[in-house]
């Protein structure tokens, strides 16, 4: 159906970009950028954030315009001159040559329309379809993403898709015209890892299908070697380094790619230092039967159910699990943050009722969980605060010590959270947690917000923490590889139970329940050639 | 949805009779002989005596208040010194000033109101609402900072003040219109329609000013959003992108506005009112109060409640019409 050749296609290349500078104010976004995309061919733009990344993808659909950016150099994709061509011709291009995915599908759809009704609107844009054909276009391209029952589903509205099903539907509106050139933000970036392999098939087998062309913006080094033939390294706006996958991710050239390599988590690698080296041997905290509800009557779910851990002195516990899996709910009941509906936390061998100020936590997002109204000396002061000290020297003295204990300076007592990058931030968390002296740490997505290299440090300084105060950390993540990295035991969640918990090497090198087998055959692999591998594989293993 | 009208109307009902008790307290504790007031300053002590013994004034709060319930459940006849009334339920008491029933009064004057508040609702809805996508859509040039003006200026402007100018330039120098004089729409729709054109012009224009800024900070907080952008990306007009995506996306906040404006106008259009002679709610409630016609208040009062809570339900409806994410509970 959409495998129309796009037959005398012009010598020239799909993309061409000459040194294309973005300017934002004062700001360069991107600098003296220069890469060139042939038809059919797919180029991962890879970097940090504020690489610069993102900007150029929105500068080849010329996005900038009217928005005070300064585009400099020479943009053409599919023969149109992004940034001398007329505002008609752009729009033209716009969806009918080029065509965008981003990031986040749940807010990239309008939330009052439904999704069939999104697509035939913009097929209709470049087509002079009638609505009924233009819907039945929806309709066509929906199924062919893999959308079941599309008819029907074409009048679903987002918030009734899933997240996966809501990016296989902008995938899906991307195709309605047949582009030569799929831009993809950081298409699986708000993913779960096992939907993510699929969108990340789906885009492979629609290109072998259809030969569009593929520019791939990711911040994620294995999302990149599983989909595309070139990578270009961004940092600071400029290309670091650029050359086929296999060269580029396996024999790195330039220092940064190789830092950046070196920061990457790897799901296949054992931990390098693990914990305190000691035995198993004070029981921290153990929690028994545990069971979350939510809501009353027929609407009643159980979020956690039937859970039961044991934590030790010094030792690190990784959850891992996908969104939805009830591990954040877990992580709270933990701290006492939540009431279990059934079963209980005994802390120290006692029953324990409310927060104890010896179990903290950590949460995910760093810019969110800090009062931006309050210096971040006075957040990391509260837990002291709370537990009744009252002289202010001593409380200030105290502070500028744990600022410096997570690598921080003392004088950034009377700073305010947005003055901090997100490290720096995730870093004041982790003070304000140790301020009350705890036995006990469970960390929430501490490091999901963050870049690579970010991560590396901040979970890094948990272990060195881990070490030099025998804390017990619980480690929540959605990442298998982080999970892997810091962790002693490894707890997989599932729908709300565990469904495999064991000593970290043996769970990840001879996973036993089939849906960590699923999850782990997901993670996308830093080498091509073990990607292509995976892809077969979880052609296998498709567990309901 | 039974369900969610069921919740509103028990919900209504507690409303309404907290605030029928709100009422009766204030006035209880309000200094001044109700009975020297109601009866005329040249009226003897003997008088006054009888007059609080006929309205009941010297009977407890609690009494009082009973009184009220059962009249308004089950009807009561009033002895007016000569004769016996009777005010079939639900009865909400007599005038103290007129002796006459405050439903039939309510009745009367509420036709009045409703049509000023409907009609100047329409044109506030499509001045407030077209500006505000105006000033959103032509951001930052000349035609939004001209808008931005004149709808502070509109903001900044008594109602007397622009009523009183329409009606000098409309009626007086131009003599486009007849000054204005209500007619009832059951009477003459057409001549209904013309007497109301200025007084609806100059209420919407006062309230349209606040529509305007509202609707435009929301088109902007939209037009902000994710989704915008994938239509841009997608080569999507302008103009279907702010008439079809944004200006949906926008309405939440002028639709819960619209419910509170219409609602408090039914008896707070009082000085609209009485610059256009409207025999209105409002006008009467302002009477009631200063001659303290305690029944006339508590009635009107209910009516004005009855009107927010009810404009705030449909609001309700209107948000999970607009919106299929919106559960009604």
């Amino acid at each position: 159906m959409s495998d129309v050749t796009k037959a005398a296609a012009p010598a020239r290349d799909l993309v061409e970009v000459s040194d294309l500078t973005v300017d934002f104010g004062d700001l360069r976004a991107v600098d003296g950028l220069t890469f060139r995309l042939e038809r059919g061919a797919a180029l991962a733009l890879v970097g940090e954030s504020g690489s610069g990344k993102s900007t150029v993808a929105s500068a080849l659909l010329g996005l900038h315009r009217g928005t005070g950016a300064r585009v400099g150099g020479a943009i053409e994709v599919a023969g149109v001159d992004v940034r001398r061509a007329p505002e008609e011709a752009l729009r033209r291009l716009r969806g009918g040559k080029a065509a965008m995915v981003f990031q986040d599908p749940l807010s990239s759809l309008d939330p009052y329309y439904a999704i069939g009704d999104q697509i035939a609107e913009v097929y209709r844009v470049h087509t002079r379809a009638s609505r009924r054909a233009a819907r039945a276009r929806a309709v066509e391209v929906l199924d062919r993403v893999g959308i079941a029952d599309a008819v029907r589903r074409s009048r679903s509205r987002p918030h009734e898709f899933s997240g996966g099903m809501r990016q296989r539907a902008l995938i899906a509106m991307a195709l309605a015209c047949e582009p030569d050139l799929l831009i993809a933000d950081e298409p699986t970036t708000a993913l779960d890892v096992t939907v993510q392999a699929q969108i990340l098939d789906l885009l492979h087998t629609l290109r072998e299908e259809t030969g569009m062309g593929l520019l791939l913006v990711t911040h994620d080094v294995g999302v990149a070697a599983e989909s595309v033939d070139e990578v270009l390294v961004m940092r600071h706006g400029r290309a670091v380094e650029h050359g086929p996958v296999a060269d580029v991710l396996g024999a790195p050239e330039q220092p940064y790619t190789r830092e950046l390599l070196g920061a990457v988590p790897r799901v296949e690698v054992p931990r390098a230092v693990s914990g305190t080296g000691e035995a198993p041997s004070e029981v921290v905290l153990e929690a028994t039967g545990l069971r979350r509800e939510f809501g009353r009557g027929k609407r009643a779910f159980a979020a956690v159910d039937d859970v039961s851990l044991t934590i030790h002195r010094g030792e690190t516990l990784g959850i891992v699990g996908e969104s939805g899996s009830g591990k954040t709910t877990l992580g709270r009941m933990l701290v006492g943050l939540l009431e279990p509906t059934a079963g209980e936390v005994r802390y120290d061998g006692h029953a324990r009722v409310g927060v104890n100020p010896a179990v903290q936590m950590v949460f995910q997002d760093p810019v969110s969980s800090l009062n931006p109204r309050r210096s971040v000396g006075e957040s990391i002061a509260d837990p002291l605060r709370a537990r009744g000290e009252r002289d202010e020297e001593d409380i200030r003295e105290r502070v500028r010590e744990l600022l410096e204990r997570v690598g921080l300076v003392a004088a950034h007592y009377d700073r305010y959270p947005h003055e901090f990058s997100g490290g720096q931030r995730q870093r004041v968390g982790i003070a304000r947690a140790l301020a009350a002296d705890p036995r006990l740490i469970v960390c929430d997505e501490p490091v999901s917000a963050l870049d690579v290299t970010t991560q590396a440090q901040v979970v890094a300084m948990l272990g060195e923490l881990q070490r030099e105060l025998g804390l017990a950390l619980v480690f929540v993540a959605h990442d298998l590889a982080v999970i892997r990295q810091v962790s002693d035991r490894v707890a997989v969640m599932r729908r709300g139970r565990i469904v495999e918990e064991g000593p970290a090497d043996e769970v990840y090198d001879n996973p036993q329940d089939p849906y960590t087998k699923q999850l782990l055959a997901a993670v996308p692999a830093l080498d091509p050639r073990i990607a292509v591998q995976r892809r077969a594989a979880r052609r296998e293993l498709t567990v309901v | 949805m039974s369900g969610f009208l069921a919740r509103r109307i028990l919900g209504a009902v507690i409303t309404l009779l907290a605030i029928s008790v709100i009422v009766y307290v204030v006035f209880y504790v309000t200094p001044g002989n109700v009975a020297q007031i109601t009866c005329g300053p040249r009226c003897s002590p003997a008088q006054v005596q009888q007059v609080a013994e006929q309205l009941h004034l010297n009977d407890p709060l609690y009494a009082r208040y009973w009184d009220f319930l059962q009249g308004l459940v089950a009807g009561q006849d009033y002895s007016t010194g000569t004769s016996v009334q009777h005010c079939s339920a639900p009865c909400l008491g007599l005038s103290y000033q007129s002796d006459q029933q405050v439903t039939a009064l309510i009745l009367a004057k509420l036709p009045v109101s409703l049509s000023l508040v409907f009609g100047a609702m329409v044109l506030w809805l499509i001045l407030g609402v077209g500006t505000g996508v105006l000033s959103a859509w032509r951001r930052g040039r000349l035609t939004e900072r001209l808008l931005t003006g004149v709808t502070l200026a509109g903001v900044a402007t008594p109602v007397f003040v622009i009523g009183l100018v329409l009606m000098i330039v409309v009626c007086g120098q131009l003599q486009l219109l007849p000054f204005p004089q209500y007619v009832a729409f059951t009477d003459d729709p057409e001549q209904w329609a013309w007497n109301l054109l200025l007084p609806w012009l100059s209420l919407a224009l006062i309230e349209a000013a606040a529509f305007a800024r509202l609707t435009r900070a929301s088109m902007l907080e939209t037009l902000a959003e994710d989704h915008i952008r994938t239509f841009r990306a997608y080569g999507v007009g302008e103009r279907s992108i702010i008439g079809r995506h944004a200006l949906r996306g926008a309405l939440a906040p002028v639709i819960a506005l619209n419910a509170n404006n219409f609602g408090g106008a039914v008896g707070g259009a009082v000085l609209t009112e009485t610059l256009f002679g409207l025999p209105g709610i409002g006008q009467e409630l302002v009477h009631a109060v200063n001659v303290v016609d305690l029944p006339v208040v508590v009635g009107m009062v209910l009516v004005i409640g009855f009107f927010v809570v009810a404009a705030n339900a449909v609001a309700d409806v209107l948000y999970a019409v607009a919106d299929r994410r919106v559960v009604l509970a």
